[in-house]
């Protein structure tokens, strides 16, 4: 194996872990603020109780966020420092910016949303929820920034030296491919915490215990889902998409395995690219609802991969067409389900509805992978390049760490993160068993005075 | 200027790091032989509960500021030191699970495992990072592109191809594991009461003594191993301030200590922490990384500086975010002042 391979592999694999934890810390941030306002408003113990559930799960997902978080940054230098030595004085700001704006505020107010309950009023506890959730709205932003950048550079000049250098700061922070990247991504977030939100009061009612509980957390999951899952598709993915057409036509043609130009393209559902042939193996495909999708007419021409240089495709073809695919086919899912749950809730049938409540509780990995097929779609479509047109990916790893000691600490932290995995899944397993109720005897973590 | 602004800026943030998670990882080596009962060690654990990973921030907000500020030198260092970093950062994965997760296991075997982990995670990363102050004092083998990669040791010389551990190196992490052993000692003599906080108290005089015979032995290292460490000191002789602030620093911790004022001692102990790395950052200025092939390859600071927009615009938002994360961080503190108190349950 190459090192640019592994060193790819290696930040891949460890985002994608990491990716995995924030997904529900900030999309249950929300819905913790959610929680928390109703229990102010009604003063009602019950919802008070349901806010500090989820802020233990929270909490749990939020340490291993926080320990998967710091190799990351670390990693723009480990392993991609020629990328960084160019690019520091651009991307290296958000990503400053998010420790500085963002991590402060979030873990200064989470320890006195966890600790704290008993040492501050009703409302200052509802505030450190609602910091905690800016907080981690804001981290997400910044990591957006940079990401949008990488996907779509603006505002830049390059210094003799080569370094890229800010022109604008207010541009580089109001990237139209970062604000609709953001609004598609945080709204995948919402999707994630809604469904697991939801899939915990299935699971409590289908138990038949904490059905007091289960009943909050399907009437919280589904509305919120509902209103995500409509969200992630239109306005936010319709017009993520169509602006990813516009500025990266080679990744558009890959992701929806368009090889040929075509006057009213059609849309591929199903079927296998197949690089040695141009063609799709076995599709199905509606007629031109791509330059519809695209442009808003049907006859439109949709540039192919044939208009494109072969140096310049998508390197991993296949990965990044099924990868797409995922994703939109389970965004479809997600609509679905919650069309048909929030109808049953509103006509007070969902409770007894054991089939819907099987299909919520059985769905809640899904927004996991949904989400991050989403990151590969975006991440591959954007290869061959690191910045998008303007250095590749091969010019950016270290090529000071050899493939081996790349591949050495690659398996480090895939051995280290399977642990982390079950540790994880242990400890949720173990809160959700436990449910709301207070225990009769505290074994949670004692606090000063 | 812009490169001594962000030089010094970068050099706050490093300072911060060290005295705040300091007492975490010192209070994490304590643990281990300090406390006797469970609901002691709990204590001692619940001491830095809260505010850990808030205090972790500056080691990211920090590496974030030292990546867009000197790109080059983030690049060349952090993949020049790409093994022992990675060791750190499996380190600090297993710091951060271990102490959190130990609340939430019942079974004794599995919360004294946890606790082992969470000691002996503590105890390396003191070391790694005073070893990896001392690769930067000692200066590392750059090429002509600006690139090296250490090995983690070689013939244990700190000559012109060393490795990350030499005996140079050894020394700077023992005086950062014994100096932020003694911090925490510090920190759980102002949180607990009682025996703990009397042994927390007691155990501060050999440490001290220990502290005080290897700060003396790694001045003279340093100045053997760098003599050029010494230049700016005799261009600006004011600057001798900054070694003399040490001594008395270190002399405060004992005074206070003895006289039972645990918040002074401890104020002190981070004031010797700040000296101490005020006086590295002082005696390397301009050069942010020696090369150990040649002066001509030191990474500089006009070297490694960012375009001039970058850091104009950077100060803004720096100073501003900054004083807005002192805000919340001294609510916090404030709010979690005081001795632990194990009858309040958390969450």
């Amino acid at each position: 194996m190459t090192a640019e391979l592994i060193h790819r592999l290696h930040f891949a694999f460890t985002i994608t872990f990491h990716y995995l934890f924030p997904q529900l810390t900030m999309g249950l941030a929300l819905l913790i603020v959610i929680l928390k306002s109703v229990a102010l408003k009604t003063g009602s113990e019950q919802w008070d109780r349901a806010a500090r559930f989820w802020g233990r799960i929270f909490a749990i997902n939020f340490v291993f966020g926080v320990v998967t978080g710091i190799p990351m940054e670390f990693e723009f230098g480990t392993n991609w420092a020629r990328f960084s030595r160019l690019s520091g004085g651009v991307i290296g700001q958000p990503l400053a910016m998010e420790g500085v704006f963002s991590f402060f505020l979030e873990s200064a107010f989470l320890g006195l949303f966890l600790y704290g309950e008993k040492r501050i009023s009703k409302l200052m506890h509802w505030f450190s929820a609602v910091m905690v959730f800016v907080g981690s709205w804001i981290s997400g932003f910044f990591i957006i920034v940079t990401d949008a950048w990488m996907q779509h550079p603006v505002a830049y000049d390059r210094l003799p030296n080569g370094q890229f250098e800010v022109l604008s700061f207010w541009q580089l922070l109001m990237n139209p491919w970062g604000l609709l990247q953001y609004a598609h991504n945080m709204t995948g977030a919402v999707i994630t915490a809604s469904f697991v939100m939801g899939a915990v009061g299935a699971f409590y009612l289908l138990e038949g215990r904490l059905e007091n509980y289960g009943r909050i957390f399907l009437k919280i999951g589904v509305i919120a889902g509902l209103v995500s899952s409509i969200l992630i598709i239109f306005p936010t993915g319709d017009l993520h998409g169509k602006y990813v057409a516009r500025y990266q036509p080679a990744a558009i043609a890959a992701m929806e395995g368009l090889f040929k130009t075509e006057n009213g393209a059609g849309l591929v559902l199903m079927g296998q690219p197949n690089e040695e042939t141009g063609q799709i193996d076995n599709p199905i495909v509606v007629n031109d609802l791509l330059s519809f999708l695209i442009y808003g007419t049907t006859k439109a021409e949709v540039k192919g991969l044939d208009q494109i240089p072969h140096d310049q495709w998508p390197t991993a073809l296949p990965l990044l067409y099924y990868a797409y695919h995922i994703m939109a086919g389970l965004g479809t899912w997600f609509a679905l389900l919650m069309i048909v749950s929030a109808f049953l809730l509103w006509r007070k049938r969902l409770h007894t509805a054991r089939w819907v409540l099987w299909a919520l509780l059985l769905s809640f990995p899904l927004p996991y992978i949904a989400n991050t097929a989403g990151w590969m779609t975006a991440e591959l479509g954007r290869q061959p390049w690191l910045i998008y047109g303007l250095m590749r990916t091969s010019e950016g790893y270290s090529n000071t760490v050899s493939a081996s000691n790349g591949l050495f600490t690659l398996l480090g932290f895939m051995g280290l993160y399977l642990l982390l995995g079950i540790l994880f899944t242990v400890l949720i397993y173990r809160e959700i068993s436990n449910g709301p109720e207070p225990k009769a005897i505290p074994a949670g973590v004692v606090h000063a005075d | 200027m812009m490169g001594f602004i962000w030089f010094w800026l970068v050099a706050v943030m490093i300072v911060g790091y060290v005295v705040l998670d300091g007492f975490d990882l010192g209070v994490g080596v304590l643990h281990l032989f300090l406390v006797r009962t469970e609901a002691e060690r709990r204590t001692a654990l619940a001491s830095i509960g809260p505010v850990w990973d808030g205090n972790e921030v500056w080691l990211l907000a920090g590496g974030g500021t030292l990546y867009f500020a000197f790109p080059l030198l983030y690049a060349s260092a952090f993949s020049g030191f790409y093994l022992p970093l990675m060791i750190v950062l499996w380190l600090l994965i297993l710091r951060g699970v271990s102490l959190e997760l130990r609340n939430h296991v019942e079974v004794g075997v599995w919360r004294a495992l946890l606790d082992g982990l969470f000691g002996l995670s503590s105890a390396l990363l003191t070391i790694f990072f005073g070893a990896a102050l001392a690769n930067v004092l000692r200066g590392v083998p750059l090429q002509a592109d600006g690139y090296f990669f250490l090995p983690l040791w070689t013939n244990w010389q700190p000559g012109p191809h060393p490795g990350i551990l030499d005996w140079y190196t050894v020394i700077g992490g023992l005086v950062a594991l014994v100096a932020l052993t003694l911090h925490g000692a510090l920190w759980l003599t102002i949180k607990t009461s009682g025996d703990l906080a009397e042994r927390a108290r007691r155990i501060v005089n050999p440490l001290w003594l220990v502290l005080l015979a290897l700060t003396v032995v790694s001045l003279f290292a340093t100045i053997a191993v760098r003599p050029v460490s010494l230049n700016n000191y005799f261009n600006y002789p004011f600057t001798f301030i900054v070694p003399a602030g040490v001594v008395a620093a270190l002399g405060s911790v004992w005074l206070f200590n003895r006289k039972v004022q645990p918040v002074k001692a401890f104020l002190s102990s981070g004031l010797y922490l700040f000296f101490m790395l005020a006086g590295a950052c002082w005696g390397l200025y301009p050069t942010l990384l020696p090369a150990t092939t040649g002066a001509d390859r030191d990474i500089t600071v006009a070297r490694a500086i960012s375009g001039p927009h970058t850091l104009a615009v950077g100060l803004v938002w720096w100073s501003f975010g900054m004083v807005l994360a002192l805000g919340y961080i001294v609510f916090v503190y404030g709010k979690f002042r005081g001795k632990v108190d194990l009858l309040e349950s958390g969450h």
